[in-house]
């Protein structure tokens, strides 16, 4: 459908461009999924449900998939090609987020690991 | 395809790559503000890296798992997530110029907001009581940083949220009215993301058996 003669708007960033019930149900549907990413969060911190060292692991996924979800279903973000400034934006500020908290974890335990031993 | 087709099959409406001329004000405005939220979340970034530093710095005093109560965290999360919800669902209304839903929504996000700001303010007083202040130990001064600043922003929602519905009552849906609210409705969003952040980094990897 889409030819080389398609113009395309930029989209704005948190505004949905279908019809009106696409838009409470996909606000509906966000709300489910962020509930149910919720709710396995806690459970997997608090039981057995996973190997213990992979807990971090599973709550960072989960996390992330959350974050995913309230992007998609609240801020409306896709990846068609109207939307490519709203998400090269949001591809640099998580590389941002990204070097500076591994960054950080990454030099203060190279610090922490060759420091003197404390009286 | 030459520029001048697309401004005559646009009718000199803004198209992308700026062909046609400048977005629509509200485009720019919103993707102003994006780019705000996105510099507020690089600055969590660094409260989150400085938590994730320190968090193991308890200078002898409590651990996260002595501190803190998951129930309440969960309360919390459940009404920051909701009013996330409902805020959208405002900001439906509002587009479809339905000034008494907005406000019926609008006033469920500023309870939903009120009451985690609430569960938090008691949760800090507790740990306050208990000698768990933020100058007990690297651990907590992160700690009160890192979901202080956030919780901090909420309030900043809040009171936000008041001055609009005021703008709202007084000035009616017009479109610069419009504009604040979306504004608005992104930065209330963001708050629920790096809420999502504070919730799996401090509380559930804090304290997980």
């Amino acid at each position: 459908m889409d030819g080389p003669d398609r113009v395309y708007d930029d989209r704005t960033p948190g505004v949905e461009h279908e019809e009106s019930t696409a838009n409470f149900l996909s606000y509906t549907v966000g709300l489910g999924l962020a509930i149910l990413a919720t709710i396995a969060s806690f459970v997997v911190s608090q039981t057995n449900l996973l190997w213990a060292p992979g807990i971090p692991v599973g709550l960072a996924v989960l996390a992330f998939a959350q974050i995913g979800v309230h992007l998609v279903f609240f801020l409306h973000l896709g990846s068609g090609p109207d939307h490519t400034n709203n998400i090269l934006a949001l591809a640099f500020g998580v590389l941002i987020v990204f070097l500076v908290i591994t960054g950080s974890i990454w030099i203060i335990a190279n610090l922490n690991a060759n420091m003197m031993p404390m009286p | 395809m030459t520029i001048a087709t697309i401004d005559a099959i646009s009718g000199g409406l803004a198209r992308g790559r700026g062909g046609g001329g400048p977005a629509p004000k509200r485009t720019v405005v919103a993707y102003g503000f994006w780019i705000f939220i996105l510099s507020d979340i690089i600055m969590f970034s660094g409260l989150f890296a400085a938590y994730a530093v320190l968090a193991g710095n308890t200078a002898g005093g409590p651990t996260g798992r002595q501190l803190f109560d998951l129930r309440n965290v969960f309360i919390e999360t459940m009404c920051l997530l909701v009013s996330s919800y409902t805020c959208g669902l405002g900001a439906l209304s509002a587009e479809r110029r339905q000034p008494a839903r907005f406000l019926i929504f609008a006033a469920l996000t500023f309870v939903l907001g009120a009451a985690f700001l609430f569960i938090e303010a008691s949760e800090f007083a507790g740990m306050v009581e208990r000698g768990a202040g933020p100058s007990r130990s690297g651990f907590l001064s992160s700690f009160f940083t890192l979901v202080g600043t956030h919780g901090v922003h909420v309030a900043g929602g809040l009171i936000w949220l008041i001055y609009l519905v005021a703008q709202v009552i007084v000035k009616g849906l017009r479109p610069a009215v419009l504009r604040r609210l979306l504004c608005w409705s992104l930065f209330w969003h963001a708050l629920d993301i790096v809420w999502v952040g504070v919730f799996t980094l401090v509380y559930l990897m804090g304290d997980f058996r």
